[in-house]
């Protein structure tokens, strides 16, 4: 292996110690780091004592997360699986298809919870928290919406290209955490060569 | 080709530098350790990205352009 090339050892049977060149990484308890890290970017790292990591995962994706959210008006997160039907929440995939986007944000973690949170007050009839600031839209046929407009449609239609780069800031932003809660579990990613090292050559005269 | 880039239709654009700079700094540090490293390998990665979006821009330019 030529010296350019990073050396990673990891204990035997252990993947909580790692050492790169001559950084030793202590991940302490991989699968807590993750945790942390998906509920709050960067969080996995400042449990692992790698400061400033963290601080980097966490201004980087919650500051791509926020302005996403703030393109959008505030809704691009939680209009999450899509409007009721007919005036009855429909619980099937079809909602969640329909705004399959928040597959992805999720992975941010709790920035993202206040959408599933007010998606299952909306569905048991429970008022809406915080003056319904994170609630999903409203159907066309819903008693909340004397309107009659169907509130996701609405917002489209007042947002327009704000709503999709909204979305898209905020869906790159929950991918990015999955690279971040991946880091925290295994540690830097170094693509190693997958071919042995070539043994030294045995002197022919012995 | 520069104040085609200011025009109107084309403002939009402006929206990618952000998310440019995200992924470049998350990517980056997914692959080092150290800050130096990730400042390097980060400078890296965005001009890779930009070199290959200006790459697909120019091709998909001169075909509606050609059209």
């Amino acid at each position: 292996m030529s010296h350019s090339d990073p050396d990673i050892f990891m204990t035997h049977g252990d993947r909580d110690e790692m050492k790169l060149d001559e950084i030793e990484i202590d991940l302490k308890n991989p699968l807590v780091a993750a945790v942390l890290g998906w509920l709050c970017p960067g969080a996995g790292h400042l449990y692992q004592r790698r400061y400033a990591k963290g601080i980097l995962f966490m201004v980087c994706i919650l500051a791509t997360f926020f302005y996403g959210l703030s393109l959008g008006g505030g809704h691009v997160v939680y209009a999450s699986f899509g409007a009721e039907k007919h005036g009855t929440a429909a619980k099937s995939w079809k909602r969640f298809l329909s705004r399959w986007h928040y597959g992805c944000q999720v992975c941010v973690g709790v920035p993202a919870f206040p959408a599933l949170v007010e998606r299952f007050r909306m569905d048991e009839g429970k008022d809406p928290l915080l003056g319904g600031w994170m609630t999903p839209p409203y159907g066309p046929e819903s008693p909340e919406n004397p309107g009659g407009h169907d509130q996701l449609s609405d917002w489209h239609s007042e947002l327009h290209f704000f709503f999709e780069i909204g979305t898209l800031y905020t869906v790159v932003a929950g991918l990015l955490n999955v690279l971040a809660i991946y880091d925290a579990f295994g540690g830097p990613f170094i693509p190693t060569s997958a071919e042995p090292e070539t043994p030294p050559p045995e002197d022919e005269e012995s | 080709m520069l104040p085609l880039l200011f025009a109107d239709s084309f403002q939009r654009f402006w929206y990618l530098f952000p998310l440019l700079v995200a992924i470049s700094f998350v990517y980056a540090a997914t692959r080092e350790e150290l800050m130096r490293p990730i400042l390097h390998k980060a400078g890296a990665v965005a001009l890779w990205i930009l070199g290959f979006m200006a790459i697909i821009f120019a091709i998909l330019f001169g075909v509606s352009w050609l059209i």
